[in-house]
């Protein structure tokens, strides 16, 4: 047993020790336990993880532990890349659980909703190393329950986490059936249900069978990754969860959807025909506008994250869509870079949404409510909070110098990449995506300046946001963490390259897609290079030098009161909420949005032509749900319904089926 | 002279120029209108009068008020120091590039939007709402433009796409070329906050933006606002102007080639300031939800330009 082998055995070891601590530690020190266990077990599947991604390969067969198949275990350089991110989101989430789920925090958490957590955890770091069908199966399965559980923690506060649920449960398990369907099908096709038999079967099977397989799969891990029209229990889930449960999921969870599809489509199929990308990129391009629309005019904090976690995955899928077209076009230098792009974009998002969920819940700890709305003039009462969600928000509106800017970078240029000879199609698809991205990033930076606008800065609009007081000291230092974290990818991308390189050979998607020591990072086959160690030092440098000179030099600022037109003073009611700010957005995209919209107006009784009262009222609901999923699941119910009028509790009736079932087996058999 | 030297000399040359572009854009307008005007250098003495003022901040402003003026400015200076505009040779390619560019632009609206709404006033809230709507409807267009431009050089790299433009005159005027140029024009405007998309000589209530989110600011903060946005609109102008008339930049870091670059440099925006006012003069303001359609048309036209160039590569 190596390194590899030794840090994932300690990583389950003590989630088994979390999950044992979680039930069994008094109160007062459960989340402490939990926390430091979780922590723990995100920095050993992270140390896993480096060592991976470094170059040390891993694998292990343990044919006892399960009937029948067994469980396969390996570590490539891609299961690297994910554990580190996995890895890495659980050490910072755990350090904030150690608050937030604490007594100072946002009420202790229950001792399930704990226990659950490190296995959960431990779900998440064994699906990038299972090597074999059953092995990742179960591991999906008990990622898929684990989080159902955590994301039903506070069930008994509020009727919406019921439904959360219920959504959640339906799709994950949708998706699981499809992903089941899907690499069943590919391993009877293969003759051999490790990863290592599919992989050498896969270039040999026939365009249908790898066709339906990748179609299922996709299906599948799209809907785990929360891409849109698979969206829906996204922004349910992540908004009813406790909130560094929303952190791990939107940040780790939804990563190995990505994952999945890479596993799937580039490594054990071996890539595909161009339609497989083209769809792909379709998913992709819908899920990054319809997303990040939804966000820019969420009202509520937890949602709005949640959606631009559909826009980012979105992004990702374009980046990976990108890659497989270009290999598919004979440019494996361009696709190494497209892949590069999606996956330094899915560690990017890691870093900044479980920085920007972990302040959604310091807010929720601190005012009771997510409701961008009432929130406001928080940045006076926690700047520490204000300054992290600072950071996380420059990442997540994809602004030079934050992290999300590099890879949202790196994608463009990938995107912008000409080669004639690779066909009309391509042609045309290029120029549409770069809009789409374009578009996406414009109405992502509307959002998050919504967001830290109208949610931390001004005057309180209630008289919770008014009473805020800042986060305990280990919710700061997780979210602390994050910060760091994503000024590191944020100035220094350029040191994940010889891991993006092993990934890219392994999956022959060209040779080192990203080059250049610490300060500049040139692509192969692209002639852009970026710096962003020199964007960081020169927008800081300048304006910290700057204003360190204007203090030294000019004189102090004098408060007084802002311009009231004369009339009065200002109240907080006069400020722009969240609402307001989106509606010119909401405006130019209503045929997309369709929202409802109702006046009433009463009048007195002695005149039609006096108003009393106006009452105008303004819903956004998710147009895919309304349109897809209720007449789906109105029919499904009728189907339900109907077929009660089979069971009506007669004995006789119950019989004749049976003869009836046995008669329709017999003459099938006849028959064949 | 060192890399780096030119690249202080540019980003001197446009903060120096900057409030003189306004001041001459002022000229022409008010010419054009018939009347006297101010003098050329009244920006310059508006600067110097408003930096010896103190300034007042509303009374529930953070830091993020008092912080971004200088942001602003910051990234002001940088593009102006590391794009093109003298030399195709700057010191920073990896800033150089013309996403980077339009990200760093981006960056500075950003820092104003959320002053804007630090203020807690109505009119902040506003303003900031308006400009980040128009912002996030301009990106697309912006990056269809530079699409259309990298296909020439390969790269998005400013300094190779100028080079490439200076080293091949008649491969600059394409038909391809011509339409980016309209629609990065059409960006421009919205960009820099001209008319037909905000009227920056406004303060009514129902047409501000820019103004609406820097109402708040006064003295040393309004002088850097006010220096900051003239800098913006010079460092957009001479990007316009050395993307599609490549003419006159220089290719090498030599003092009499830097020398030449900037005599041409200033008449290339005096020429483009100058159709600008007199553009301006005719334009009327378009209505907040009319600014989508002119947007809508920019893209299309940076659609043509790309398939265009594919089409006839």
């Amino acid at each position: 047993m190596n390194q590899v082998g030794s840090a994932l055995s300690l990583a389950f070891g003590l989630a088994g020790v979390g999950a044992l601590a979680g039930l069994v530690a008094p109160a007062r020190w459960r989340s402490l336990a939990a926390g430091a266990a979780i922590a723990a077990v995100g920095a050993a599947g992270a140390a896993a993880g480096f060592a991976v991604v470094s170059g040390t390969g891993w694998q292990v067969s343990l044919p006892d532990l399960l009937p029948l198949a067994g469980v396969s275990l390996s570590a490539d350089a891609l299961a690297g890349w994910f554990l580190l991110l996995i890895g890495g989101v659980a050490a910072v989430v755990g350090v904030y659980t150690v608050g937030y789920a604490g007594r100072s925090g946002h009420g202790p958490a229950s001792r399930a909703a704990l226990a659950v957590l490190p296995v959960f955890v431990a779900a998440m770091l064994l699906v990038p190393v299972a090597a074999s069908v059953s092995t990742f199966l179960l591991a999906w399965e008990l990622m898929a329950v684990t989080s159902l559980l955590l994301v039903l923690g506070e069930h008994r506060h509020s009727p919406a986490v019921r439904t959360a649920g219920l959504w959640y449960a339906a799709m994950t398990q949708a998706g699981f059936v499809a992903v089941l369907l899907g690499l069943v099908w590919l391993a009877a096709a293969a003759g051999g249900e490790s990863f290592a038999v599919i992989r050498a079967a896969g270039p040999g099977l026939s365009p249908v069978v790898a066709g339906g397989v990748f179609l299922l799969c996709v299906a599948g891990f799209a809907s785990k990754a929360g891409a849109v029209p698979l969206h829906p229990w996204l922004p349910r889930a992540h908004a009813e969860a406790p909130s560094h449960v929303s952190a791990l999921m939107s940040a780790a969870m939804v990563k190995l959807g990505v994952y999945g599809i890479v596993r799937v489509g580039f490594d054990l199929l071996g890539g595909g025909p161009r339609w497989w990308w083209l769809l792909l990129g379709g998913l992709g391009a819908v899920s990054a506008l319809y997303g990040i629309l939804q966000a820019a005019v969420a009202t509520d904090l937890k949602r709005l994250l949640a959606f631009s976690t559909s826009e980012n995955v979105g992004l990702i899928l374009l980046g990976l869509a990108a890659a497989g077209l270009w290999a598919d076009a004979g440019q494996p230098a361009v696709a190494g870079v497209a892949l590069a792009a999606a996956l330094l974009h899915a560690a990017n998002h890691a870093g900044f949404k479980t920085l920007l969920f972990c302040g959604a819940g310091s807010v929720l700890r601190a005012t009771g409510t997510r409701d961008l709305d009432v929130l406001g003039g928080l940045s006076r009462r926690m700047p520490a909070t204000t300054l992290l969600f600072t950071v996380g928000a420059l990442g997540a509106a994809a602004l030079p110098p934050g992290n999300g800017f590099v890879s949202e970078w790196l994608l463009l240029q990938a995107l912008l990449h000409r080669a004639p000879a690779a066909g009309t199609v391509i042609t045309v698809a290029a120029p549409v995506a770069v809009a789409v991205v374009a578009l996406t990033a414009g109405i992502g930076v509307a959002a998050y300046v919504k967001a830290l606008g109208t949610g931390f800065l001004a005057r309180p609009r209630s008289t919770a946001a008014a009473s805020a007081v800042e986060s305990p000291p280990s919710m700061l230092a997780g979210m602390g963490l994050a910060a760091v974290v994503c000024a590191g990818l944020a100035v220094a991308p350029a040191v994940s390259a010889p891991a993006l390189d092993r990934i890219a050979t392994g999956l022959n998607a060209g040779t080192a897609p990203l080059a250049g020591g610490g300060v500049d990072v040139r692509l192969s086959g692209i002639a852009s290079t970026i710096s962003p160690l020199w964007i960081a030092v020169g927008v800081v440098g300048l304006a910290v030098g700057y204003a360190a000179a204007a203090r030294a030099l000019g004189r102090t600022r004098r408060r007084a009161a802002a311009w009231d037109c004369g009339d009065g003073p200002l109240t907080p009611r006069m400020e722009y909420t969240a609402t307001s700010f989106a509606e010119p957005l909401q405006r130019v995209f209503d045929n997309v949005l369709a929202p409802e919209q109702d006046v009433d107006v009463t009048h007195p009784a002695e005149s039609a032509y006096l108003v009393r009262a106006v009452q105008y009222r303004r819903r956004l609901p998710d147009r895919v749900e309304a349109r897809l999923y209720r007449p789906l699941i109105a029919a499904a119910d009728t189907v339900g319904r109907a077929a009660r009028l089979l069971a009506t509790g007669s004995v006789h009736r119950y019989l004749a089926y049976m003869l009836g079932a046995l008669v329709a087996v017999l003459v099938a058999g006849v028959i064949r | 002279m060192s890399a780096w030297g030119a690249a202080a000399v540019q980003a001197v040359l446009v903060a120096a120029v900057a409030p003189l572009l306004i001041g001459f854009m002022r000229a022409v307008r008010a010419r054009l209108e018939g009347r006297a005007g101010g003098r050329l250098v009244q920006p310059w003495r508006d600067l110097r009068k408003q930096l010896r003022k103190e300034s007042i901040i509303p009374a529930d402003a953070g830091v993020f008020f008092t912080a971004a003026p200088v942001v602003l400015l910051a990234t002001s200076v940088l593009v102006a120091a590391a794009a093109p505009y003298l030399s195709t040779r700057g010191p920073l390619p990896g800033v150089a590039d013309l996403i980077v560019v339009v990200g760093l632009l981006l960056l500075g609206a950003v820092a104003l939007a959320l002053a804007g709404l630090d203020t807690g006033t109505a009119f902040g809230g506003m303003g900031a709402s308006r400009e980040m709507t128009i912002a996030a409807l301009v990106e697309p267009t912006l990056l269809l433009s530079v699409f259309a431009l990298s296909t020439r050089s390969g790269s998005t790299d400013l300094g190779a796409i100028v080079a490439a433009g200076a080293a091949d005159t008649a491969g600059a005027f394409t038909p391809a070329s011509a339409l980016a140029a309209a629609a990065l024009a059409i960006a421009t405007l919205a960009e820099a906050g001209r008319l037909p998309v905000d009227n920056p000589a406004t303060h009514l209530e129902l047409t501000m933006v820019h103004e609406a989110m820097v109402l708040e600011y006064s003295g040393r903060d309004l002088a850097l606002v006010e220096w900051a946005a003239a800098m913006r609109l010079t460092i957009l102008l001479g990007l316009l102007a050395n993307l599609f008339i490549p003419w006159g930049v220089a290719t090498s870091l030599h003092p009499l080639a830097i020398a030449v670059a900037v005599v041409v440099f200033v008449a290339k925006l005096a020429v483009l300031g100058g159709l600008l006012a007199a553009g301006e003069v005719f334009a009327a303001k378009l209505r907040l939800f009319r600014i989508p359609e002119l947007l809508a048309g920019s893209f299309v036209l940076g659609l043509l330009a790309v398939i265009t160039s594919a089409v006839l590569a």
